[in-house]
């Protein structure tokens, strides 16, 4: 999650950690204390980076590091790059009603799978898998009484195609057209 | 009898092959009969195959609607029937920025079941995200608990009436391997003339108990006893109405076909069960149309089919294609569900309502219905079978009770008229107990004036049938029939006398010796009297 507020005032420096994978640059680190102005993250940088911000007034919080001090993991230590086959970019596409069938969406799906790569250099042996890292909170549990509901005409005006108070879908399940009839239906979709 | 209907039905399924078209109906209902007669008569050699033959085998996954009052993530109401999407909170609808609140209700409901199934709790298990894209499902996925589930291990006993006049209980066993808490979806309309489907989410986010069970029964009627038997067990726990026409239980059927020691064959699902009956044939039907496969030679297909009880037939569903993929993922909005063993180990601080504890929860649990049984034979002596009808049909134990409380006659006798009289009119008119034409009291009237000698016992069966289809009193129906047995001895023995004089050929034989001819003359004696004078005293005066 990007972290970052918008306060008027001072230039501080502001660390910004951004949820991204290496997609364009090949890993090589950013020279420190280079500014970037923030952009729109369709590919952007997936390590700390120092960024001057423009408006803020607080210091620089003494907890958090002034360099980035992970270093990159060397290419030999990660098993081999996985290859993605075309039934199986059909079959993710099916299960995630996501189009990526472009050269592009292949490389960043490669890419990202690289990145995820580099857990297996950790040593997990004995070790339980967490979940969250909530998991030792207490989970609320509610009392049986009725607190919602009955807001049938809230909810309906959400959808712009509605039949008597019900929401209205396509027929039932239809199946996904094949590789090459997909991308003509797109174009004369109406939902 | 039993060995000649099935030899004939060996003879008509030979035949079948050749003259299907000719007789579509017969032998499908008559394989299903000689299915179940295989699993619980006497043992058949079938005639076309020297290998063993083909058996089927059933596992069932049922889901189980909470009784509750909320859904089980959010606190709308549960209701049947309501104007639509009026139930529906924003969770429900999947609307950004809501998350899951657990209902504990729902837990102590899954608790109770697991516990009177013998299930061992989970003390911690978690909830996870199963994908898949439909339009009652509108956040794309379904909370539920695929990993670790709240109960697992568990056992269903059930019983059958079986043996040669279906009078001998069997007791047989499912294993449950286990039980979760997941939402359910809302409810679909498919609208075909528009091409469209209407979705109504008042049902979305209800609580669901899913039971999975392992593939241990081997025909139909195995497992609508098994339902019957599950539907009893929630419905005393009132953890769930276990309506099935209500859709408060759904029942889905894997079935499968195999030589016993081989592995098991491909398997099918059988969906859009509506009833325990059902249920019982939609099973029946499947497991015969895979042997057929088989026996020609083809292979059975993995596949969903819709049971459709107008044909009395399974066929395949459109909707389903092939094996889905549920891409499972731990529910990142709720940590894992704690369950305590007792008081003792609660942790410092909690909350009374905050915890669910199982010590509670046991000793909270009511009377199961394996254990009525036990104590209606124990408490009035009577035949376990009669006691397992007694609870099988609704609300005919308490009939019986009412009964019995009005009436010196004893239980054995008042379970016979219960049981046969009673429940046999009920079934031919397709009635429920409480639906009854005749109450526990008219009953016990009846039965007061049989005890007491006013009737005898054949003529209390013709009045009771006149009380059903004339809606009178017992005492009125003998007032108006002179149906009163004779008591005056005077009377009698004019009317023995009579008949004694008109035979004098069976009075010579029976001086004789032959005591066979009595039973002749009783009868004509019964004809002039119209069924009015006791037997016993018959036989004295002759």
């Amino acid at each position: 999650m990007s972290i970052s507020s918008l306060c008027a005032t001072r230039r501080v420096s502001l660390t910004i950690i951004r949820p991204s994978f290496s997609f364009l640059t090949n890993g090589h680190s950013i020279p420190y204390g280079v500014n970037f102005i923030r952009r729109t993250p369709s590919c952007s940088q997936s390590r700390i980076t120092n960024v001057t911000r423009l408006f803020s007034s607080r210091p620089h919080n003494p907890k958090v590091p002034e360099v980035p001090t992970w270093k990159p993991v060397a290419e030999d230590q990660l098993p081999t790059p996985a290859h993605i086959p075309a039934d199986l970019v059909d079959k993710l596409e099916r299960l995630a009603l996501v189009d990526f069938r472009t050269k592009q969406g292949l490389a960043c799906l490669e890419k990202a799978i690289r990145f995820a790569d580099q857990l297996h250099v950790v040593d997990t042996s004995g070790v339980d898998p967490m979940d969250s890292v909530l998991e030792d909170r207490a989970l609320y549990l509610r009392d049986d009484t009725v607190m919602e509901g009955d807001c049938a005409e809230e909810l309906l005006q959400l959808s712009k195609n509605t039949v008597e108070e019900y929401f209205v879908a396509p027929p039932g399940n239809i199946p996904l057209p094949k590789r090459e009839e997909r991308a003509a239906m797109l174009k004369h979709s109406e939902f | 009898m039993a060995a000649s209907s099935v030899a004939a039905s060996e003879l008509l399924h030979n035949t079948s092959k050749h003259l299907s078209v000719l007789y579509s109906k017969a032998p499908c209902v008559i394989r299903q009969i000689s299915t179940c007669l295989r699993c619980y008569n006497q043992p058949q050699l079938r005639a076309e195959s020297a290998s063993q033959q083909l058996v089927g085998v059933v596992g069932l996954e049922i889901h189980a609607q909470i009784n509750s009052n909320t859904k089980l993530f959010s606190s709308s109401p549960v209701c049947f029937l309501a104007p639509p999407n009026s139930l529906v909170s924003f969770f429900d609808a999947s609307l950004p920025g809501t998350l899951p609140v657990l209902n504990r209700r729902c837990v102590e409901a899954a608790v109770m079941t697991g516990l009177a199934l013998d299930c061992t709790i989970n003390r911690k298990s978690l909830f996870d995200r199963k994908h898949y894209f439909y339009a009652d499902l509108p956040a794309g996925y379904q909370i539920t608990q695929q990993r670790r589930p709240i109960a697992v291990d568990g056992m269903l006993t059930y019983s059958l009436l079986g043996g040669i006049k279906r009078s001998q209980v069997i007791k047989k066993n499912v294993h449950i391997k286990q039980i979760q808490l997941e939402q359910d979806s809302g409810k679909s309309l498919h609208d075909d003339v528009r091409s469209q489907t209407l979705i109504d989410l008042n049902r979305a986010g209800v609580g669901l108990m899913e039971l999975v069970m392992e593939p241990d029964m081997s025909c139909g009627e195995e497992a609508a006893a098994a339902v019957r038997e599950l539907q009893l067990i929630l419905q005393a726990l009132g953890t769930c109405q276990g309506n099935m026409s209500e859709g408060q239980l759904r029942v889905d059927a894997n079935v499968s076909v195999h030589r016993p020691g081989e592995p098991l064959g491909i398997r099918t699902e059988v969906k859009n069960i509506n009833s325990v009956r059902y249920l019982a044939r939609a099973i029946d039907y499947e497991i015969q149309r895979q042997i057929d496969i088989l026996q020609r030679g083809g292979t059975v297909q993995n596949e969903t089919r819709a049971y459709d009880a107008k044909l009395g037939e399974t066929i395949p569903m459109r909707d389903k294609e092939g094996l889905q993929d549920y891409r499972f993922m731990p529910e990142p909005n709720l940590p894992p569900l704690i369950v305590f063993e007792d008081n003792a180990s609660l942790p410092a601080g909690i909350d009374a309502c905050q915890a669910v504890v199982l010590q509670k929860i046991r000793e909270g649990l009511p009377e199961l219905p394996s254990v009525k049984r036990d104590r209606l034979v124990q408490m009035y002596g009577i035949l376990p079978e009669h006691s397992f009808t007694l609870v099988n049909e609704d609300g005919l134990m308490e009939y019986f009770e009412a009964v019995l409380k009005e009436t010196k006659a004893g239980p054995r006798k008042v379970t016979g008229w219960v049981t046969n009289e009673l429940l046999g009119q009920l079934r031919q008119q397709d009635m429920s107990v409480a639906q009854s034409l005749i109450s526990p009291l008219a009953l016990a009237e009846l039965l007061e004036l049989q005890e007491t000698g006013h009737i005898s016992s054949s003529v209390a069966k013709q009045v009771f049938q006149e009380m059903w289809s004339s809606g009178k009193t017992a005492l009125q129906i003998i007032q108006e029939q002179d149906l009163g047995l004779i008591s005056d001895t005077a009377q009698l023995h004019s009317i023995c006398q009579k008949v004694v004089d008109s035979h004098p050929d069976e009075v010579h034989a029976i001086r004789n010796g032959n005591k066979k001819v009595l039973n002749k003359l009783m009868g004509l004696v019964k004809k002039e009297t119209r069924g009015r004078a006791d037997p016993v005293l018959l036989l004295m005066r002759l």
